[in-house]
């Protein structure tokens, strides 16, 4: 069976560029297409910028590596035009159960709230991620809209300058030159851009292994669609274990191995078949798709904006794989940057727009370091009382609810608020906390579909109940209206954006995060919020 | 936002005291850790409040000190 992520697709093909006179300048490269690279061109190339995306590989990654994607996520795959394949191949999943040595504790549905568009949460193999990502691409390269993918490209010589950047890159043809205005940097945890600026990525390593194994099983009715994890199982003792369902028939497996192991050897098939077997069962009929054995750390760039270089995703930040929040943060980091960028590079904004990237995004990963490190800890204690508290919290919640919100397993990616953001415009007190500046939109039902569709891509007034002009030229920024009453409304409007509130003008962002509200339009304060939201005031 | 309490507030403290330790009779070290874990966690969610509980803390840690 040849397996999707064995294919090659974006093979190298050798580009005008490297036949060009002198060296072609592009207005910007990313380097790196996984999920976030590939993210950051989509949306750049929307907001129509021209973007050149390098890769060394040509493939899609190897093995399912990321699968639990969240909601906020999908909102911005719907908002680069690739939500829908996404959630149709994902799996959805709302149950999951927490085990305790040789017993369950408790099992939990995360009763998902009504009226929004998208599920809390699909799982869903990288690969298959990323081949959508690309399917992507080629639609819009079949519009004519200029968004290339070079497989077979290494950067391996990049040189910064006050006004841009100059590449190097390596291909099977030998090395070209490349210029651009603006480089991302999408190119994972060991990122070799960052390697090559000799910049700094701190935090703390967690001195552990874990046995990630993905199987198929074609026939697997003891296996709901559910988390599992398991705390100090018999199968697994002293250590911790996690199931879950991914399409195709594959299961995420994850057993923690330890810190003094022979990684190459608890790698090899006749290791990790008993182990399997231990966990699943003797008679279980199962085949190994992917199997990785992998350490993780917690740790970030002091900054990820170096001048012309923007660092994104596991480049710029890392976490522990507890709570889905790599991939997740990092789609939300290039939601962040693309029309930032696009406002800097067409004149209509500075700069220094771009620092509002590093407050925000920063504020991002610290949060993301802090939930993951905190579940890394409650997983693995790392001192005889963190242990005795870890089980007694266990022991608890088998008993009493109480405790039940203690047991940490992984907090699983919520939207970030960009609370205090020097973006930020007036508030209202009088309107829900959820929808305050900083926030992300909140979705709810509208006459002919969701309000998140109607949403993003420029700067949008949102009038609930409230008169505003249709159209508004702010200073070149066009700001458009989106105008909803709560008439014909359910109450979920009225709830998630009127609050006590008898009327309300959202300014919302491209991004789809709230700018600024107030009760009743002012021409004055929304241009003066706009000028804010993008760095000119 | 309550205080702390820091004053008598059980009414037949040495009760309670014989309880506590009645409570952990028989029981080998490992045994005692774990119930004490259980007891603060119980006590902890009875009293809820994070003022009072940061309080708490910090009063325990200090009290250790010579």
């Amino acid at each position: 069976m040849s397996r999707i992520f064995e294919t090659p697709l974006y093979p190298y093909a050798r580009s005008p560029d490297q036949d060009a006179k002198g060296p072609v300048r592009r207005p910007v490269a990313v380097v790196g297409a996984g999920p976030v690279g590939l993210a950051a061109a989509i949306d750049l190339v929307q907001h129509g910028v021209p973007v050149v995306v390098l890769d060394e590989n040509d493939k899609v990654s190897w093995g399912s590596r990321a699968i639990c994607f969240a909601k906020r996520p999908l909102e911005i795959l719907d908002r680069l035009g690739c939500g829908d394949p996404m959630v149709d191949k994902g799996v959805v999943w709302n149950q999951g159960k927490v085990f305790f040595r040789d017993r369950q504790v408790y099992a939990f549905d995360l009763l998902p709230e009504s009226g929004h568009k998208r599920p809390a949460f699909i799982n869903l193999q990288q690969y298959h991620f990323e081949k959508f990502l690309v399917d992507r691409v080629r639609a819009l390269q079949a519009e004519g809209r200029p968004i290339e993918l070079r497989g077979g490209s290494k950067v391996v010589v990049i040189r910064r300058q006050d006004d841009g950047v100059q590449l190097t890159v390596d291909t099977p043809d030998g090395p070209y030159r490349l210029d651009c205005d603006w480089l991302i940097a999408c190119d994972g945890a060991g990122s070799p851009i960052r390697t090559m600026l000799g910049l700094d990525f701190v935090g703390r390593i967690f001195e552990d292994n874990f046995l990630i194994a993905d199987v198929v099983m074609e026939d697997s009715p003891d296996f709901p669609v559910e988390r599992r994890f398991w705390f100090d199982p018999p199968f697994n003792p002293g250590q911790s274990a996690l199931l879950h369902k991914q399409p195709d028939h594959v299961w995420r497996i994850d057993l923690q191995l330890g810190w003094d192991i022979d990684k190459r050897e608890e790698a090899k098939p006749e290791k990790v078949i008993p182990r399997l077997k231990a966990f699943l069962g003797e008679d279980a009929k199962f085949e190994i798709e992917w199997i990785s054995i992998y350490t993780f750390q917690c740790r970030r760039m002091p900054k990820f904006r170096h001048g012309r270089v923007i660092f994104a995703g596991d480049a710029a930040h890392q976490v522990s794989p507890f709570g889905a929040r790599g991939a997740n943060s990092g789609l939300q980091d290039t939601d962040n940057l693309a029309w930032k960028l696009a406002l800097v590079l067409s004149g209509r904004a500075p700069d220094s727009l771009l620092d509002s990237y590093d407050a925000e995004r920063i504020h991002g990963a610290d949060e993301n370091i802090l939930n993951s490190t905190r579940s890394t800890d409650f997983i693995t204690p790392k001192s005889e009382a963190s242990r005795l508290f870890r089980d007694a919290v266990l022991d608890l919640s088998e008993h009493f609810p109480a405790f039940r919100p203690m047991v940490n397993s992984g907090r699983l990616s919520v939207p970030c608020t960009y609370d205090g953001s020097p973006l930020n415009g007036p508030d209202h007190p009088a309107m829900p906390a959820r929808t305050r500046p900083g926030a992300p939109a909140v979705d709810a039902p509208i006459p002919g579909g969701w309000l998140i569709d109607r949403l993003g891509g420029g700067f949008q007034l949102l009038t609930v109940d409230a008169d505003a002009p249709d159209r508004l030229d702010a200073d070149g920024i066009p700001v458009t209206r989106l105008a909803l009453s709560t008439a014909a409304d359910d109450g979920l409007l009225a709830e998630r954006w009127l609050g006590a509130a008898r009327s309300a003008v959202y300014l919302i962002r491209p991004d789809q995060h709230v700018a600024a509200r107030w009760e009743r339009y002012d021409e004055g304060e929304v241009l003066a919020a706009v000028a804010k939201a993008t760095g000119r005031a | 936002m309550a205080d702390l309490v820091t004053t008598p507030n059980i009414a037949g403290a040495d009760d309670f005291y014989a309880d506590l330790i009645a409570a952990h009779q028989g029981l080998t070290k490992a045994e005692s850790d774990a119930l004490n874990a259980r007891l603060i966690l119980i006590l902890a969610n009875h009293v809820g409040d994070r003022t009072a509980l940061a309080q708490a803390i910090v009063a325990a840690k200090n009290a250790g000190r010579n």
